[in-house]
């Protein structure tokens, strides 16, 4: 049964910068690409290359040491370049320097439209997964990890909306792409017994693309962010129980393995949302997945800039360098301008222009208007005092505050009994943003799941 | 400008700097005149503008109204007594005169502890005692002799905070712990009707509602009079205008719980009408519910006490039973305990005590919830 879901708690963060939808001409060329071991959790990479091996499209870069089943393909054409070590030899980046037309390794025959899957088993299409490297699209909750090729997942979860500051949108993405979404959704519904849960958005998803997908279980969801994020949607169709394993793909990456399995090639081609208030302009970019965000940005800045790059949104994403790479499975850009100014008596002021989920400054005095926003702690460390409020942000029935402190504290009893499996730190997000007392929850939720996962393994 | 005389002075109060060991305290000052430079390195890279300086800023300008209704009161009703006529700047003057010196002592006191304390434990100074310091004044009568109120405020702030481990730690509201202390320690000072009068006139009266009341004199002072504050009283207590857009500052803010505030307001009004329906012997069973509302500090006590977010329930049930009982409380304690008229700080104490113990059940609720959920999805299975 699909079910409608609506939300009320949630805050939408009014940050200037949102990508413009439209697609940006690709003059620019990409001169280097990178594939981040680090971006996945719990990964212990294994290198199949070296610095100067020639790779295709799809030929195997690592793979992880305790599953060797599951590998990390290059997704260009070209020459490794550089193997980036950092601290303790941790890889850090694999560099490919790609050549002019990229060369496809091929998994299979072109069927196009005319795709049949029912003759192929739940096993073959993991096989094939697994083998092109696309598996590691298929993450897992609890943990947030690449998925165990062997477990039993009670559903898969595709959310096609992302509600977070300058989310993009995947109804602009997946526009023309409805084939092969399509085709990526059938593959999935190969991959478990339960059913596959395609969850859209009230008002924000408009797209035929999603609305009338087929083989899949519709649900509308409402309400502001985090609704977008899969936890918190799993949280109201199903909740996860230990023992319990649920995986969930984001839509452009669902595209990309139904390319697999209708073109026979890994094509890692995505369209990324470019966004923030330090760009001269914003909008979407045609590129491959591990692109080096140099040529996007570099003359696209505004006077004056003082930019952070951050791969993916800017609550949940990583820090880049301007000549760092879009992440594994990031499908935005941010460019927010750095805060490190200091701020005389900004406690005290009225604050008509400041930004707040707090109406303690006067800025609620025009609601809707949108902020740029820095990357300024706007305050010190200091004891979580204030109770109730995380509440308001967490559209979940978790006790955050119990959770948070049972966290810092490593009582893994309390985590399993205050619903750990249930959550992931991005669902937190928010509280950390609203947090007065500038306290790190995102880190504090991710090691709390850390210590349960080595405690349960 | 400023900036750059801090920026110069700044290294020696850093690691091997000559006044290193005061490094608490010149950050304090210096995240006072500046928020800091930092930027976001781990989680979310945006934060909100609000930090604890400004959420406690507010508590503060939400005590304002009564601080300032409070001064003017203090010398409102030494005139009274007097039986003099003055203007209204020499009435506010004397009020001022009589109340900032209490407020001057509170602060100089905590805050000299609280700076200590942070050096000790190498901590940066937390703001809660801004609220604490504005709060213990307003709780006092005001002719309170000045060393009572550093005695009261250090032992508030030692073995009412810091011996739990500081703010957010304090299992009861220090502000609270100050008066109870000196309400035990030196009730002469404390009750009776001598003490709510600043320089009263031997021969005038200077009962406060509850103590007429627990000396059967019903229905000498009107609702309306006790609704717009100029009666004896602690100097912050008596205006329930004054508190009531403290009330209002502090819910639209969302600073505090909307939750405690009504749902303490509702427990003394329940309490209120059971008890003038059962009746009995005592004059104070006639009172109607509703004065209660107006009586002493319980309106105080509902808008800033009880909703101090540290000693009060965490969760969002817990919050209802928590405000609903200490209403409940108070107006019991002040009908059967005629010794105790003053029951709301005995009352929010109490319940502060108490306050884990209600998290305890709705966490364990919560859990129990999640747990029932697990064995039927196991039972299915199997």
């Amino acid at each position: 049964m699909s079910k409608e879901i609506r939300l009320k708690r949630g805050f939408t963060i009014q940050i200037e910068g949102e990508a413009d939808k439209s697609l940006m001409s690709s003059t620019f060329k990409i001169d280097s690409y990178a594939v981040k071991p680090t971006d996945f959790y719990g990964m212990c990479p294994k290198l199949l290359v070296e610095e100067g091996t020639v790779v295709k499209a799809g030929t195997p870069l690592f793979f992880d040491k305790a599953d060797e089943r599951i590998k990390i393909t290059s997704p260009v054409s070209g020459v490794v370049s550089a193997i980036v070590r950092g601290e303790k030899r941790v890889i850090e980046q694999i560099k490919i320097t790609p050549d002019e037309q990229i060369e496809y390794i091929k998994f299979g025959e072109p069927v196009g439209a005319g795709y049949d899957l029912s003759s192929q088993t739940a096993e073959q299409i993991k096989s094939k997964l697994l083998e092109s490297g696309l598996w590691a699209y298929i993450r897992t909750r609890p943990y947030h990890m690449i998925a165990d090729p062997d477990a039993q997942p009670k559903m898969i979860v595709i959310s096609t909306f992302d509600t977070a500051p300058m989310g993009p949108d995947y109804d602009f993405i997946a526009h023309d792409q409805k084939l092969h979404f399509q085709a990526g959704l059938d593959v999935l519904a190969k991959l478990t017994e339960g059913k596959v849960h395609l969850n859209i958005h009230e008002e924000l998803t408009r797209d035929d693309v999603f609305l009338y997908a087929k083989n899949v279980e519709i649900n509308t969801f409402s309400g502001k962010h985090p609704v977008g994020n899969v936890g918190i949607q799993i949280h109201h169709l199903d909740p996860i129980n230990k023992g319990e394993v649920v995986w969930f793909v984001n839509p452009q990456d669902v595209i990309i393995i139904g390319r697999l399995f209708l073109d026979g090639v890994l094509n890692a081609t995505k369209i990324v949302a470019l966004a923030g208030s330090e760009l001269k302009r914003t909008g979407y970019h045609k590129i491959v997945a591990g692109a080096c965000i140099k040529s996007l940005v570099e003359s696209n800045l505004i006077d004056d800039a003082t930019p952070r790059y951050i791969s993916g949104n800017v609550l949940t994403g990583k820090q880049i360098l301007q000549d760092g790479y879009l992440g594994f499975y990031d499908h935005l850009i941010s460019v927010i301008p750095e805060g490190n100014y200091y701020e005389f008596m900004g406690w005290a002021m009225p604050g008509f222009f400041k930004f707040s989920f707090w109406r303690s400054f006067f800025s609620w005095l025009m609601p809707g208007k949108k902020y740029v926003l820095d990357t300024n702690y706007h305050g010190g460390h200091r004891a979580l005092i204030f109770t109730g409020q995380y509440e308001k942000v967490l559209p979940m029935d978790i006790l955050p505050m119990q959770l948070i402190k049972a966290c810092i504290i490593e009582d893994i009893e309390a985590m399993e009994e205050l619903g750990i499996y249930e959550v992931d730190a991005e669902d937190f997000a928010l509280c950390e943003y609203i947090d007065p007392s500038k306290t790190e929850i995102q880190n504090i939720i991710r090691k709390g799941m850390d210590l349960v996962k080595q405690e349960m393994s | 400008m400023l900036r750059k005389i801090i920026d110069n002075i700044k290294p020696n109060f850093q690691k091997g700097g000559k006044f290193s060991f005061l490094h608490s305290s010149f950050d304090a000052f210096e995240t006072l005149l500046f928020v800091p430079n930092k930027v976001t390195t781990t989680g979310a890279h945006i934060r909100d503008s609000i930090d604890s300086k400004r959420a406690m800023a507010i508590v503060v300008i939400a005590l304002v109204p009564a601080l300032l209704f409070g001064m003017f009161n203090v010398g409102y009703q030494h005139f009274l007594s007097q039986g003099e006529t003055v203007d209204f700047f020499t009435t506010f003057l004397y009020g001022l005169w009589k109340v900032l010196p209490i407020i001057i002592v509170t602060y100089a006191t905590g805050l000299g502890i609280e700076f200590a304390v942070a050096q000790m434990r190498g901590h940066e100074v937390n703001e809660g005692f801004l609220v604490t310091g504005m709060l213990i004044p307003l709780l006092l009568p005001p002719d309170i002799p000045l060393w009572m109120v550093a005695v009261a405020t250090a032992f508030a702030v030692i073995l009412g905070k810091e011996v739990f481990g500081g703010t957010g730690m304090n299992v009861w509201n220090p502000a609270l712990i100050a008066r109870a202390f000196l309400f035990f320690a030196y009730p002469s000072q404390m009750s009776g009707d001598k003490v709510w009068i600043s320089g009263k006139a031997d021969a005038y009266s200077g009962a406060t509602p509850l103590a007429e009341i627990s000396s059967g004199n019903l229905d000498i002072v009107s609702a309306q009079e006790m609704f717009i504050g100029l009666i004896p009283g602690s100097i912050g207590e008596t205006s329930k205008i004054a508190i009531l857009l403290g009330a209002i500052i502090l819910l639209w803010t969302g600073i505090a719980s909307f939750r405690i505030m009504f749902s303490v307001v509702l427990g003394g009004l329940t309490m209120g009408w059971i008890l003038n329906f059962i009746g009995g012997e005592s004059i104070w069973t006639q009172v109607p519910a509703y004065e209660h509302l107006l009586m002493g500090g319980f309106l105080f006590g509902a808008v800033f006490m009880a909703t101090d977010p540290v000693t009060a329930s965490q969760t969002g049930t817990g919050k209802w039973v928590y405000g609903f009982l200490i209403g409940v409380i108070a107006v019991v304690i002040r009908v059967y305990n005629p010794a105790y008229p003053e029951g709301m700080m005995l009352s929010i104490l109490l319940m502060n005590t108490f306050a884990p113990l209600i998290d305890h059940y709705v966490i364990n609720a919560n859990k129990k919830r999640r747990l029932k959920r697990a064995k039927i999805v196991a039972e299915q299975t199997i």
